[in-house]
């Protein structure tokens, strides 16, 4: 059984953050990449939402806080993109957004 | 008992964020990104950061997935299909995770025996007049930059979808 020490903790914020960061290099549909970096962020929370706690502090804490606002702030703006690249270029695959190649 | 429910929700966690990342439909990848916010929150909650965990259902899964699926049916009618996955991308991606793995194998294989135990009794962010004590004292200027962010975010989505000329 895995106890529920800071370490177990941390060690699942890397896992997540793994995650996100495959699913940021290995799709291709703008969507899901931002999922990805979500999952990063969130990723990045666990960890000092754990540190919190395990050294009895609250800056971690508040830190989420912030974390929170800029995560939310940058999904607006990120779509807000996504939809005028649909817009443009009828495409949300990335592979497809070539035009600056030649 | 503590330990039992540390291990579901970070199981169910891990899962759904995998099924997010991996689903083919885009639908069903927000809804497992969903789902992993929830199992991240019950960890919050396990951590006894009450209020972050109501945050992070209120932001997320109320703000920001919302917005993801509305995106999603606003453009994403292709769905899954594209071109087929190119070499070099796994190849690099394959890479990458070996790279986090490595460093996450050296981190556990230090070992860290002065790490300290959970404080007992409650958390210090407990109560609310906690963290607003911090965030109108030590943090009050990076509160009035959040707000400031905000308000450029704001104006940069009103620019972004003027319709274009």
């Amino acid at each position: 059984m895995i106890a529920a020490t800071l370490n177990a903790y941390l060690g699942l914020s890397a896992v997540l953050f793994a995650i996100g960061f495959l699913g940021v290099l290995l799709r291709r549909n703008a969507l899901v990449i931002f999922m990805g970096l979500e999952l990063m962020l969130v990723a990045a929370t666990l960890a000092l939402v754990a540190f919190s706690r395990f050294n009895a502090t609250m800056d971690g804490d508040v830190f989420v806080f912030f974390i929170l606002t800029v995560a939310a702030a940058e999904v607006a703006v990120g779509l807000a993109i996504v939809v005028a690249l649909f817009r443009r270029s009828g495409t949300i695959q990335v592979n497809e957004l070539d035009s600056l190649k030649n | 008992m503590f330990d039992t429910l540390f291990v579901f929700l970070s199981v169910f966690t891990v899962v759904c964020a995998l099924g997010a990342i991996l689903n083919r439909n885009t639908i069903d990848a927000a809804m497992c990104l969903l789902m992993c916010l929830a199992g991240v929150a019950g960890l919050f909650v396990a951590l006894h950061a009450f209020l972050l965990a109501f945050l992070l259902l209120l932001v997320y899964a109320g703000a920001v997935v919302t917005l993801f699926l509305f995106i999603i049916m606003l453009i994403d009618v292709r769905g899954a299909t594209g071109a087929p996955r190119r070499r070099m991308a796994n190849v690099a991606g394959v890479a990458a995770l070996a790279l986090v793995a490595a460093g996450l194998a050296s981190f556990v294989s230090r070992g860290r025996p002065a790490l300290p135990p959970p404080p007992a009794g409650g958390a210090v962010g407990e109560s609310l007049k906690a963290y607003a004590e911090l965030l109108f004292t030590t943090y009050l200027l990076p509160v009035q930059l959040i707000g400031f962010l905000l308000l450029v975010a704001m104006l940069g989505v009103i620019a972004l979808s003027r319709k274009l000329p």
